[in-house]
């Protein structure tokens, strides 16, 4: 542990730091633009010279590393002097449109000039002008505000595993480029915006839309996967403008998948502000609120309690499920599910369906068996992780069965379905070895793969595997289950499942078919086959006017993520609270409200009238909803079947990264994604029906 | 603005092969390198492929380096922008760098050139109609001793004048290329008029 003197200060530091973290440390703010923690250090930009004794000139500080006996100083004249030096020469050819540029207000090197620069420039010569580069429909840029700090380069090569930018050409014609242009392809790319120190990456999306300093900043959660991004919603007036990462250093670090960021233009399209009724002649009509919830409440009372069923989504809120469970509870309906998907998963313990490595865990494993999931575009922050590993791990080797998915870290393809996870457990494969001989072995497994028929036959026989090869043991559990939908783990929890005797998803849809379902209630369950549901009643329950409503008989106008408070569980199981934003558009409401007046419309009143009871009852029904933003580790147990599995290869979750739900199919920032890196790939143009 | 053009508006050719016999060289010079280092040789194969393709690099090229030395075509394209000795553009068969550095301009670099745009009409970074000449103005090429000086392709013609410059464009454009070092004469860099002393055999 070395120990140096930071202006004075004693301090002592772990070995390997730099010295920029060492001053870091002893709270001495450095100033910088090139150097970033999470990325390699450069050391390009100067910013955060230092005087250090015994040495000729002023050192850089981020690729300085620390040693005994240093003698640091960041307050002298030379340092001073130095930055204001470098601040005079990253300004040479900086514009001076700040207030023009999106990045004003939130830009480090306006923030720098001020701190450290000079008050005046003492150049008269003309700028240089660079060509603006194409980035695809997320990145908008102005490359010559660029001072090539290379956070782009470093972030792409580094975290998003595309090796598409670099810095071309020298000194006084330097740019950053992808030489052949083209859009900058990883599902991480909106973290760019965030990283560029100035104006030269910025959203595209957001052009000209806002300014930061009249946004209100709400922290919440993301819902677009279920890894449950720490985000903060930027909102003026009662519009989500932007959406930017918070750092939680357990789940998404500081990065936010570009679904999460950029699908918030999804909020304003399609919404349902009203409530609808379908009139005797089979087209919705306008309602009212009390109309509306007497008509659902006659139904729901003509019915027999076997004849009713509710199905919830995948971007519900825990509240409003449990609302809907106690809706349904009163009306002694057993037909009830979360996992609109048809998944299996569900009833045992808690470690049956969770990630329950924890996010946090990849950084520790060094075998990883994926099965039947893309990563990539079910969880881009888990891939990250995964990536990172990757690359920091001395000995680390990955496996995919499945079908075939473009990882950004070494990752063979060594099967397409159950036969090749058996070949696996029966020893034929060399992976087995990996496995066991791996000090933390983990196997990923993608949720859908459990909504196969044979899914509780998969769970057992993967259950066998992590047991058989360590991957399940004394002090660590790698069986994880990598869930795509915010709502799923919050469901499960809350016990939003068929109670026994009631019939699960696939049973409620074929009862339907066939008849023997009077009403189903759609709590923003978009996802299912709305062909099968024959002469049913459909009450939906959703934000959005996309497939649900489109079928539904009633429509009750609920709120989306950023509009409510909620809970929502991720997928390694970490109770989260979403904040709400912005209000619902219209006469639309919060969704727990929307159960809350329909229980009375029934006459049979839920327990609660205000969010904080609600919240006592769901700690009552599930006490982990009480450790906010903590994982325990869950109890090991006994679940799946030891049936005999299907030979089909594992579909593909997603179709389509950027439209996976209701957000962001009305979303036209997604759409253009989805023309731009989806459509080629499958050989489709936008046009294609 | 440099002469090597800029990423908008890179050259392309269809496709570039090594031939052979440079696919040989190109395994011995990759070999130089320590295991999982072969991104060394970008440099020497990005001059090989210059070699083959008539002294110019398309983008395929680049490519194919890329994939031979196993990264990623951008981490190419940023060495070969790096360097001027990489020409991203087709050039004459006769490629002129003029020196231009102070001991070149003090000796009539400036000369040189306007012989060279009254002669052949090109300016720097231009190459003639004919596609015979292409000229390049370039710092230092470390024959200062023999200023001024004009490299034709990988050869140094030294202590040149106007009339000697006119004389060795002329001998070009036919075709021929007269022997190369100083063109007043002098052995090496010995002063005028007095043989290089005798090398030290001890």
């Amino acid at each position: 542990m070395p120990k140096l003197t930071i202006d004075g200060m004693e301090i002592e530091v772990q070995s390997g730091l730099t010295v920029l973290q060492a001053c870091e440390q002893a709270g001495v703010e450095i100033p910088r633009f090139c150097y970033h923690e999470r990325l390699s250090i450069a050391g390009n930009c100067r910013m955060c010279l230092v005087e250090m004794e015994r040495a000729p000139k002023p050192v850089a500080s981020c690729a300085m590393p620390v040693g005994d006996g240093m003698v640091i100083k960041t307050n002298t004249e030379t340092v001073k002097k130095a930055r204001k030096g470098v601040m005079e020469f990253l300004l040479i050819n900086h514009p001076l449109d700040c207030p023009i540029c999106d990045q004003g207000g939130e830009c480090d090197l306006q923030d720098q000039s001020i701190a450290f620069g000079f008050d005046h420039s003492r150049y008269s010569e003309n700028k240089r002008a660079v060509p603006d580069k194409d980035f695809g429909p997320l990145i908008s840029t102005s490359m010559t505000r660029c001072i090539h700090c290379t956070r782009c380069v470093r972030f792409s090569t580094e975290i998003g595993g595309v090796e598409e930018l670099g810095l071309v050409n020298r000194g006084e014609h330097a740019e950053i480029s992808t030489y052949v242009s083209r859009a900058i392809s990883t599902e991480l790319s909106g973290n760019m915006i965030d990283l560029c120190p100035v104006g030269a990456l910025t959203s595209k999306p957001y052009a000209y839309v806002g300014r930061s300093w009249e946004l209100k900043k709400t922290e919440s959660i993301d819902v677009m996967d279920a890894v449950g991004t720490n985000i903060r919603v930027d909102a003026r007036g009662g519009e989500v403008l932007r959406i930017l990462p918070r750092l939680h250093e357990d789940v998404n670090e500081e990065w936010l998948s570009d679904k999460g960021r950029f699908s918030c233009d999804g909020l304003k399209k399609q919404r349902l502000d009203r409530p609808y009724v379908r009139g005797k002649d089979g087209k919705l009509k306008p309602s009212t609120w009390q109309d509306a919830l007497t008509v659902v409440a006659e139904k729901i009372k003509a019915s027999n309690s076997e004849r009713l069923a509710a199905i919830a989504g995948d971007l519900c809120d825990a509240e409003s499920m449990l609302a809907l469970k106690g809706v349904m509870q009163s009306q002694e309906c057993k037909n009830i599910d979360c996992r609109q998907d048809g998944s299996k998963l569900g009833h045992g313990p808690r470690s049956s369906y969770l990630f329950n490595s924890g996010i946090s865990g990849i950084d520790e494993a060094d075998a990883v068996l994926i099965i039947g999931s893309n990563v990539r575009w079910e969880a881009p922050i888990i891939n990250a992780r995964l990536r990172k590993r990757y690359l920091q791990a001395e000995t680390f080797s990955a496996a995919s069965i499945g079908p075939n998915w473009d990882p950004n870290f070494a990752c063979d393809m060594i099967g397409a379905g159950p036969d090749a996870i058996n070949d696996i457990a029966a020893g034929r494969h060399p992976f087995n070895d990996v496995l066991r001989n791996a000090k933390n072995p983990m196997i990923i497994m993608g949720a859908h793969i459990f909504a196969r028929q044979d899914g509780k036959a998969l769970l057992g026989m993967l259950k066998g595997l992590a047991e058989a090869t360590g991957v399940v043991k004394d002090g660590w559990n790698g069986f994880n289950i990598l869930h795509s939908a915010a709502s799923r783990v919050g469901g499960l929890d809350l016990g939003f499942l068929p109670e026994s005797g009631g019939k699960d998803t696939c049973g409620i849809i074929e009862a339907c078919e066939k008849g023997e379902i009077d009403l189903v209630y759609l709590l923003g369950a978009d996802e299912i086959d709305f062909d099968r549901l024959g002469n049913a009643a459909v009450i939906y329950q959703g934000h959005h006017g996309d497939k649900a409503a489109h079928r539904a008989d009633v429509i009750l106008p609920g709120a989306a993520y950023t509009e409510k408070d909620g809970t929502y569980v991720n997928t390694e199981g970490r109770v989260q609270l979403a904040r709400a934003a912005a209000f619902p558009p219209g006469e639309a409401k919060e969704d727990w409200k929307i159960l809350r007046a329909l229980s009375s419309a029934l006459g049979k009143d839920l327990p609660y009238n205000d969010l904080g009871s609600l919240r006592q009852n769901m700690v009552a029904q599930n006490s982990i909803f009480q450790a906010i933003d903590s994982l325990e580790s869950p109890v090991w147990g006994d679940f799946g079947t030891k049936d005999d599995f299907l030979l089909e290869p594992f579909e593909p979750a997603i179709e389509n990264y950027y439209m996976t739900d209701p957000i962001s199919r009305a979303s036209e920032t997604m759409a253009a994604c989805t023309e731009s890196f989806v459509l080629p790939q499958q050989g489709k143009t936008g046009t294609d029906g | 603005m440099s002469a090597n053009g800029h990423g908008q508006n890179i050259e392309s050719s269809e496709a570039f092969e090594f031939s052979a016999e440079n696919l040989e060289k190109a395994q011995k010079l990759i070999a130089k390198y320590p295991e999982g280092r072969q991104a060394s040789a970008i440099m020497p194969l990005l001059d090989l492929a210059q070699r083959q393709n008539d002294n110019w690099l398309p983008r395929a090229a680049m490519d194919k380096v890329a994939e031979i030395c196993g990264v990623s075509p951008i981490r190419v394209y940023e060495v070969a922008t790096f360097y001027t000795m990489y020409n991203k553009k087709p050039v004459g068969k006769w490629f002129l760098q003029l020196c231009r550095t102070t001991p070149c301009w003090l000796r009539g670099c400036e000369d040189l050139k306007s012989v060279i745009k009254e002669k052949l009409g090109i300016d720097h970074g231009e190459t003639t109609s004919d596609g015979l000449f292409s000229l390049l103005e370039v710092e230092c090429l470390g024959a200062c001793v023999n200023a001024p000086v004009v490299q034709v392709n990988d050869d140094y013609y030294e202590d040149l004048d106007r009339e000697k410059l006119i004389a060795l464009l002329e001998a070009l454009q036919k075709g021929e290329q007269p022997p190369f070092g100083s063109m007043s004469g002098r052995q090496c860099s010995a002063p005028e008029g007095m043989e290089a002393p005798a090398s030290d055999d001890r």
